[in-house]
């Protein structure tokens, strides 16, 4: 049972504070008194009654000083005071609420009122001490929160940062909370050297909109490093999410892959606002539309990966936006909205300067700061002005030499759905050695795996991807006879043997194409720089041997390394 | 002797009080006395401002006590010195000294009964 309430009664005049007390003491409460103000902050002090009755004039303080102290004493706690007086001029009773006072009693007393005014005081005051305890509840709570969000932030930076948002050819605005804005950014080299981006706006805030963007950045950061293609990456960002997320949180995003070596960008946008590929050239402006549902709301079997392709040259530049870019607001409750967006991009002169003319339209439109903003430019540069790209390992890999040699033949029903590139590179990096010279295996493997398929399997034309307009056309074809594939093979020969102390690794593709006069294809490509000459080019300065077959059906490279004279402590792939 | 001492405030003051009534009685009789002397004390000094607290201060414990007609005396003397006349105060406060001379007497007779 909680103890009595305990009143403290301070009044001068000894009868009445006689008849008071026992008044009230009558009424089941503890009862303290004093006979003058400063008597009764002393005794406050000591024993902090949960209420005062307190007279208005007494000697050596009055009641108004005695009650401006005690509420000072009293802090945050409500101690009721209630004045007794028979002071009718309101300017003396507006004197007593001045000094703090919450009631007024008149002489002379009546029983019942009193009684009364003191429940209701009482009410009062334990109706503040929750208050109070609520309060510093609520802001315990709010501490915790805070606190995990902390800890859930940290842990989120190791996995998002992992990857390459600074590169030189990204630029990006982002605020420091957005991951509990629900918003997602993340770029990374792939293992040829190209690059994966994507925007990502996870529906709701806080921690809810947080959660989903673990599991996606793993899927976006292993795939990638494995060799994966956006197609399966996008698949199985989309078959997790769907699977761990609740009904109704589901992440809007665009992905894209860059291929510097191929000049070439793959856009994938499902319900995000569109973004823009603008040409350095033209100016030209062409829209990335969404084209599907957002990550996770689809079952596998109906998620569509298809993705729109464009070809790039040095210095053309994408956008991609998170819709609280449109939806900024400024004081008068309007939207930014795309006619402003398409504005800045109409007024800009030098392309280098857009990123930056955006950013300010929108802080000159926003009247005060907005923290949902999320804004990416990612540009083509010449390979060799973006640094290497690192492939990481998690494991030290088989570091005595191999002797093996395996071989794969894929058929038309897995070539139209299976990448193999994936298990192959990682058969290949369990070799340390080779481990240094991950990139540009990678490389070197996706040329010739897509030549084999695309020249040799199904027989498409190079000479199509010499212009814009060619170069879709070369795509929608790839597209149409890989859905209709019925026969042909690519098969895959790897041999490793010891070399000396070091080794070799040869690689032979060969596929069931009618073959090519290679004679002719390498002259060709010896004096010209259209879209399609890049790829053999490449893998002819990157393998330490190529050759191919007289009747231009297989190719094989190969690539040996010396014998290892230290250790590497350095993981790291250098090209 | 209701204008006096009203008897309805009595019984509920007897009520209130059970065996302490006698003891309240006899210190509001202790007390007027002193407050009385106050009163003539300021009077004595010409300080108005004390005059009126002290007249303030026995008029809640006259309401009280159920002092009806020192109550209102000392209303008058109250509003008298907050207002700085002076003239009526000294006829006022004989009034007062009267009227608690019969009061005295009526709670004397008062206490015999519970002793």
């Amino acid at each position: 049972m909680p103890s009595p309430l305990c009143i403290l009664i301070a009044e001068d005049s000894p009868a009445d504070r006689m008849l008071l007390a026992t008044i009230v003491g009558r009424q089941g409460y503890r009862v303290l008194t004093a006979g003058n103000g400063l008597e009764a902050i002393m005794i406050f002090a000591r024993e902090r009654p949960h209420m005062v009755l307190m007279d208005a004039l007494m000697p050596l303080m009055d009641g108004f000083e005695a009650a401006r102290r005690i509420k000072q004493m009293a802090g945050e706690e409500l101690v009721p005071i209630i004045f007794l007086t028979s002071l009718t001029e309101s300017e003396a009773l507006a004197q007593c609420l001045d000094a703090g006072g919450d009631d007024f009693l008149a002489k002379p007393y009546n029983r019942v009122i009193l009684d009364a005014k003191i429940k209701a005081m009482d009410r009062l005051r334990r109706l503040q001490a929750t208050v109070l305890e609520q309060r510093d509840l609520i802001a315990r709570h709010n501490e915790h929160l805070l606190n995990e969000q902390r800890v859930a932030k940290a842990v989120f930076d190791k996995v998002a940062h992992s990857g390459c948002l600074d590169a030189p050819n990204i630029r990006y605005l982002q605020s420091p909370y957005a991951l509990f804005n629900g918003d997602l950014m993340l770029a990374a080299f792939k293992p040829s050297g190209g690059m994966h981006v994507l925007l990502g706006d996870f529906t709701g805030h806080g921690l809810p909109a947080a959660i989903g963007a673990m599991p996606l950045a793993e899927v976006f950061y292993g795939m990638t490093a494995k060799g994966y293609s956006l197609a399966e990456i996008l698949r199985e960002m989309n078959a997790k999410l769907k699977r761990i997320l609740p009904v109704g949180v589901f992440c809007c995003a665009v992905m894209l892959n860059l291929s510097f070596q191929r000049r070439v960008v793959e856009v994938w946008n499902g319900g995000l606002p569109d973004g823009y590929l603008r040409r350095l050239g033209s100016g030209e402006r062409i829209p990335l539309r969404s084209r599907h549902l957002p990550l996770g709301i689809l079952d596998s079997s109906c998620f569509d990966d298809r993705y729109e392709i464009y070809p790039m040259e040095t210095g053309d530049r994408i956008f991609l936006l998170s819709d609280g870019v449109l939806e900024t607001c400024n004081l008068g409750g309007e939207c930014f909205g795309e006619e402003r967006l398409l504005g800045v991009f109409a007024a800009n002169c030098q392309p280098d300067l857009l990123f930056g003319e955006i950013q300010q339209a929108l802080s000159a439109f926003r009247g005060e700061a907005q923290d949902d903003v999320s804004l990416i430019e990612v540009s083509l540069m010449e390979q060799g002005q973006l640094p290497h790209s690192p492939l990481i390992f998690s494991d030290s890999g088989q570091d005595f030499p191999l002797d093996w040699s395996v071989g794969f033949e894929f058929r038309a029903e897995t070539l139209k759905h299976f990448n193999p590139l994936p298990y192959l590179l990682q058969l290949l990096l369990e070799v340390q050695e080779l481990r240094l010279r991950g990139s540009v295996l990678y490389t070197v493997l996706a040329e010739l795996y897509s030549n084999a398929l695309e020249h040799g399997v199904m027989g498409l034309d190079s000479s199509l991807k010499r212009d814009a307009q060619g170069f879709a056309e070369y795509y929608r074809e790839r597209r149409a006879r890989l859905a209709n594939l019925c026969d042909g093979y690519v098969r895959f020969h790897l041999d490793l043997r010891p070399e000396g102390a070091g080794g070799r690794l040869s690689i032979r593709v060969e596929d069931s194409g009618p073959g090519f006069d290679v004679q002719r294809m390498l002259e060709r490509h010896a004096s010209t720089e259209h879209l399609s000459g890049r790829g053999l080019k490449l893998v002819r300065q990157l393998a330490d041997r190529c050759s191919w077959a007289p009747d231009g059906r297989s190719v094989c490279v190969e690539f040996s390394w010396p014998a290892r004279h230290n250790p590497p402590d350095c993981q790291l792939a250098q090209e | 002797m209701s204008e006096h001492l009203d008897p309805s405030v009595l019984a509920m003051l007897q009520e209130v009080m059970e065996d302490e009534y006698p003891v309240l009685l006899d210190t509001f009789l202790s007390d007027s006395e002193d407050r009385l002397q106050a009163l003539r004390q300021a009077h004595e000094v010409r300080d108005a401002e004390a005059l009126r607290r002290a007249a303030h201060s026995f008029k809640g414990s006259c309401g009280n006590l159920g002092a009806t007609l020192l109550a209102e005396l000392c209303r008058q003397l109250e509003e008298s010195a907050r207002a700085g006349d002076l003239a009526p105060l000294p006829a006022l406060l004989e009034q007062a000294e009267q009227e608690f001379a019969i009061i005295r007497t009526l709670i004397e007779s008062e206490r015999q009964r519970h002793r």
